[in-house]
């Protein structure tokens, strides 16, 4: 539903987005990731057809964002990164100018804006205007508002932000259910709702992709995905960290007290380098209080291949994993 | 789709509504009404006149508009940069243009309500006098198509800055060009060290040479033109601007 070509940005001589592709179909949650200034907002502007691109190209649907724009539009519900509504009105005073601006009318019209009330459950605030709202209502008006049309592609620019972990628990419950039929991006720096919401992550760091895959994909770019790490007596501690070692296929081995990790030389097949740690700890009598396989968290994986954020600041030399 | 339908007044409805769901709008027509009232029955000599006509009601309308327009006008696009609305609004299905004549028509709208709420005063010099109705008339589609003008570059300055007071400053600076390039005691000056091609030609850039036309009863097509032309060129600036932010 979304195919992006090579879609750069320059804002004067900085570049804020730089040649990114990649595509999102009905049905997947895409979470777009990134530190502050990565380029997400500036991303999702230009699906939405806010702004134009410097080059490369978005379709939506089958239609291009630059050259045809009503059409692209048509297919796109936004919530738009501060979630802006007029605060002069009331919440179905909104909704009823959003679903009449998406072209519906009469009976039509009632119902899609009934029906968007209740999915973000504002039946209670529906006459009370926006600028007395508290801030979860003010966020979630504007997500309705995304939705009235029931779009065929979502585009939610950091959707949970600011809201409550009851709130931010209900909207990821609400992403999901509507990536099941819908082709959803939602951008977000809160690392567990990759595994909350998403189908597939994409993270980019200064406007470049620098990962795209579904979470467990992720997970094992972390640095310590794969490692063992057991827990062993005091006494066999020591000992344990040079015979380790020998084990074929094991690059390093670290040790902070009792707690040996077991780097393996290269990612394999997940309980591999486990079954080899038990059985020599078998062999030599340790006694064995933990063994367990990391998966890698996101936030190393996020940390390891990215850098801190690069608001305002110049480009930075380049770190590795780019 | 019907025209009650388009995305112009779809948008043109939700300026409206703002306008009178806040007490902003009743200010400023209590205001504009008592103004009205003052400098063409007080200050006008209206009653000295000796005569039943509107001239001294209507020869006050481009000093009473510059503060006034403004005013109504100044929101319009500051207020949405300012809210991050505009974001909002324009990836909505609707055209660019859409939205300017949709925000433009809304402030006509009410200035045209504004003016229509004046109509005791033609009531008045009706039962004092016999005017002649027709001049009133082509007085009241001056002062319509001056506040058009005057509405249309708000509408440009309004989308130049996020900041309504600053808008409203830039409305009147330049609005202040258009009145006194034509305006007597400045074209005097002019005709002093120019001769009376430039002073023309300056004065042909004035409101007021082309809004007393109307107010002798002559609908010059002349000075049709030039306020439609001025709505015209402010509005296209005002979609360049808007073009450029989005540029970035
Ligand atoms: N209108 C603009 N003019 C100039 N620079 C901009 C503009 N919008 C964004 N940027 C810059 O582009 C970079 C990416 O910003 P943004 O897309 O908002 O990042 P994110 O949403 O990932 O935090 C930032 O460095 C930001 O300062
Ligand atoms: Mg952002």
């Amino acid at each position: 539903m979304i195919r992006i070509e090579n879609l750069t940005k320059e804002f004067g001589a900085k570049r804020a987005v730089d040649s990114l592709s990649f595509t999102v179909e009905r049905g997947e949650v895409v979470g777009f990731l990134g530190p502050n200034g990565a380029g997400k907002s500036t991303t999702m502007r230009m699906i939405t057809g806010f702004i134009p691109p410097t080059s490369g190209r978005v379709l939506v649907g089958d239609h291009d964002v630059v050259q045809d724009p009503i059409a692209a539009k048509r297919l796109i519900g936004y919530l738009p990164e501060n979630a802006a509504s007029y605060p002069d009105m009331t919440v179905l005073g909104f909704l009823n100018f959003a679903a009449a601006l998406r072209g519906l009318t009469g009976d039509a019209k009632k119902k899609a804006v009934h029906r968007a009330v209740e999915m973000c459950s504002l039946d209670r605030v529906l006459y009370q205007s926006i600028d007395t709202l508290s801030k979860g209502y003010r966020h979630r008006t504007c997500l309705a508002q995304s939705l009235v049309h029931d779009p065929a592609v979502l585009v939610l620019d950091e959707p949970t932000d600011g809201l409550d972990p009851n709130q931010k628990h209900e909207v990821r419950k609400l992403i999901r259910e509507l990536g099941r039929t819908k082709a959803v991006v939602f951008s977000t720096h809160i690392l567990e709702e990759v595994d909350a919401a998403c189908s597939r992550a994409i993270i980019i760091d200064r406007g470049r992709i620098v990962a795209n895959g579904n979470p467990e994909e992720l997970r094992a770019l972390a640095p310590n995905a794969g490692a063992v790490t057991l827990q062993l007596g005091a006494a066999d501690a020591e000992q344990a960290e040079q015979r380790l070692a020998g084990i074929p296929g094991v690059a390093r081995v670290e040790r902070s007290g009792e707690r040996i990790t077991v780097y393996p030389s290269e990612k394999r097949a997940s309980g591999e380098l486990a079954r080899a740690v038990a059985e020599l700890a078998g062999r030599e009598g340790w006694a064995l209080a933990a063994l367990r396989t990391e998966e890698g968290h996101l936030d190393e994986v996020f940390r390891s291949i990215t850098l801190p954020d690069t608001h305002g600041s110049q480009a930075k030399p380049s770190g590795g994993a780019a | 789709m019907s025209a009650g339908n388009s995305p112009t007044w779809i948008i043109a409805r939700r300026e409206l509504g703002s306008y009178f769901s806040s007490p902003v709008a009743y200010v400023f027509l209590v205001i504009f009404l008592l103004l009205t009232g003052f400098f063409s029955f007080a200050q006008g000599g209206f009653f000295d006149r000796g005569e039943a006509s509107l001239v001294a009601f209507f020869a006050w309308h481009p000093w009473l508009f510059l503060l006034l327009v403004p005013a109504i006008g100044m929101r319009l696009w500051a207020e949405e940069r300012r809210a991050g609305t505009l974001e909002l609004l324009l990836t909505m299905p609707v055209t660019t243009w859409q939205a300017i004549i949709g925000k433009f028509l809304a402030s006509w709208i009410f200035l045209a309500v504004a003016l229509l709420l004046t109509f005791p005063a033609v009531i008045t010099v009706n039962l004092l006098g016999s005017p002649d109705n027709g001049v009133i008339a082509t007085g009241y589609l001056g002062s319509l198509l001056l506040a058009g003008a005057y509405l249309a570059v708000t509408c440009l300055t309004s989308a130049m800055t996020r900041n309504q007071v600053v808008s409203f400053i830039l409305a009147i600076v330049i609005l202040m060009f258009l009145i006194l390039a034509g305006f007597g005691p400045v074209t005097e000056l002019v005709s002093r060290w120019a001769g009376p091609t430039v002073v023309n030609a300056v004065a042909a850039f004035s409101v007021m040479t082309h809004f007393d036309g109307f107010q002798r009863g002559v609908i010059d097509l002349r000075d049709l033109l030039y306020f439609l032309s001025v709505i015209g060129f402010a509005l296209f600036a005002n979609g360049l601007v808007i073009r450029n932010l989005r540029a970035g």
